[in-house]
């Protein structure tokens, strides 16, 4: 993407944010005027940059558990939806039990976690995970089961194992699928080890957030929910350019047919 | 099998199963042979059975009864309807993806194919993904992906059959003209009577299901064969007598 592409495609979000940031401001400083109820963007700034070393001292662990939580779901999907893939009869079983899984109030289990496996990281993983997992396994699903029947009989006839096939077809064709499913379950990994912070943790900004929320420090708890939101935007924007560097391909299809001849 | 044929099918029949039903027969004792350096074309009505002979021929299927030889033992090279080219793969990557799935080394297999792109029409776009080609550039390298398969027989299905008229003309001459150097022996199914009798050396034509080949063309135009074999008075004789054998067979 050009420079010139990437502030076309910034500046309306940019402007929407400056718009509502400076409506906040006034609002909070002209007619609120309590920062305990609602402290002004630039009072969240001050606040969160005095409290900085506090924050990201923080926010290592909360990072920690999103990354290992989300590898886990990661792996766990690869190896449920190849499973699935491989297996008819493995996918009647697991694929109701998967959408099960994302029936699962995590408000309700993350307390029940933190007293079965204790206030290490164990259970912060497991919660990323079972927030992340579901979107993962099931675009994975979803793009393998997309396949094209007739490049399967092609592979065949050429003689190719079923295990060939999987990873010379199956896998390259399933990856803008998976990526559709990675950027949503990415959204939901940083929530995801916050919430399991919440229920019981030493540190981590989850804890930070409920120590400020008790001394009714309005404004930190607004700049911690600034830095995760960053966090999610960055690890968002990540997504965009791993696909960009897995499927090269696409943007040729996305072009359009160029056609050269 | 007698070694003046290079492909040869004996008698084939095939019957699907069908739930509560007698199985639906499909071919009835089909009977193909091919010589080596032969294009032989397969025509008939839709809904004949061609694509059971083509999953016969191309080994995914076994048939009911009868049996199928070819030469060398390896196979036919096996060119779908679709160009099915993967998205992710460059069309040199593409191009070796049958010698790939028989064991080449992926830089043997490069090495092995670079040559062919000169011929096909393809040459500069080794490294271009399949969504940068033209319809007919897209048809040429699955053609050459066939082809590198480096099987003895040519299995084509219907490999001009999504292009529009011009294309599928140029298309026609283009592999008339390539054929000359190579010899391939190439079977080929279609449904375009003009196609059939401008490429082929013999024309094939299958009866309603199930199945046989009910008559048999010999096609003794000069070859090479070029844009000037359309205006043969033999090449209108010839597309007449299929055109009819083709409606007795529907009718």
């Amino acid at each position: 993407m050009t420079l010139g592409r990437l502030i076309r495609m910034l500046w309306p979000p940019v402007l929407l944010a400056a718009v509502l940031i400076a409506g906040w401001q006034l609002a909070a400083g002209y007619a609120i005027k309590n920062p305990e109820v609602l402290p002004t963007p630039s009072q969240v700034v001050s606040a969160g940059w005095g409290q900085r070393r506090a924050i990201a001292h923080n926010a290592w662990p909360t990072l920690r558990e999103t990354e290992l939580g989300f590898a886990f779901s990661f792996v766990l999907a690869w190896v449920l939806a190849t499973a699935m893939d491989f297996s008819p009869a493995a996918r009647r079983a697991v694929y109701p039990l998967l959408v099960a899984s994302q029936t699962v109030p995590i408000i309700a289990i993350a307390p029940l976690f933190v007293v079965m496996f204790g206030f290490g990281i164990g259970p912060k993983i497991l919660l990323v995970a079972l927030a992340t997992f579901f979107p993962l396994a099931a675009s994975l699903a979803a793009g393998f089961a997309n396949a094209d029947a007739d490049a399967d009989r092609l592979m065949r006839s050429m003689g190719a194992s079923r295990w060939r096939i999987f990873w010379t077809m199956r896998v390259p064709g399933a990856l803008p699928f998976f990526f559709t499913g990675l950027r949503v379950a990415i959204t939901y990994a940083i929530g995801g080890a916050i919430f399991a912070e919440y229920a019981g943790a030493e540190s981590g900004l989850g804890i930070y957030l409920q120590q400020m929320q008790q001394v009714f420090r309005t404004d930190l708890v607004f700049a911690t929910v600034a830095v995760i939101a960053i966090g999610s935007i960055a690890l968002f924007a990540l997504t965009y350019l791993l696909e960009r560097w897995l499927t090269p391909w696409r943007k040729h299809e996305r072009a359009g047919r160029e056609v050269v001849r | 099998m007698t070694t003046e044929f290079l492909l040869e099918a004996k008698g084939l029949t095939h019957e699907y199963a069908r739930a509560g039903q007698p199985p639906l027969q499909v071919l009835d004792g089909l009977d193909l042979r091919v010589r080596e350096g032969e294009i032989a074309a397969v025509i008939g009505p839709s809904g004949s059975g061609k694509s059971t002979l083509l999953n016969i021929l191309a080994d995914l299927d076994k048939p009911t009864s009868g049996e199928v030889h070819v030469g060398g033992g390896r196979g036919v090279a096996y060119m779908p309807q679709r160009d099915l080219l993967f998205p992710w793969r460059t069309i040199e990557d593409n191009a070796i993806l049958g010698l790939e799935v028989a064991g080449v080394k992926k830089r043997a297999a490069r090495e092995q194919v670079a040559p062919l792109f000169e011929e096909f029409g393809l040459s500069g776009f080794e490294y271009a993904y399949p969504a940068q080609l033209s319809g007919g550039m897209r048809q040429r390298a699955a053609l050459l992906r066939t082809v590198a398969m480096d099987r003895p027989v040519l299995l084509l299905d219907e490999p001009f059959g999504a292009l529009d008229s011009l294309t599928r003309t140029q298309m026609q001459l283009w592999l008339a003209e390539t054929w000359q150097r190579h010899g391939w022996t190439i079977v080929l199914v279609t449904h375009d009577i003009r196609e059939a009798v401008f490429l082929a050396d013999s024309v094939h034509v299958l009866g309603p299901r199930p199945a046989r080949v009910t008559r048999r063309f010999e096609i003794d135009l000069p070859r090479p064969r070029n844009a000037g074999t359309f205006a043969l008075p033999e090449f209108a004789l010839h597309e007449r007598e299929l055109l009819d054998a083709l409606l007795n067979v529907t009718a």
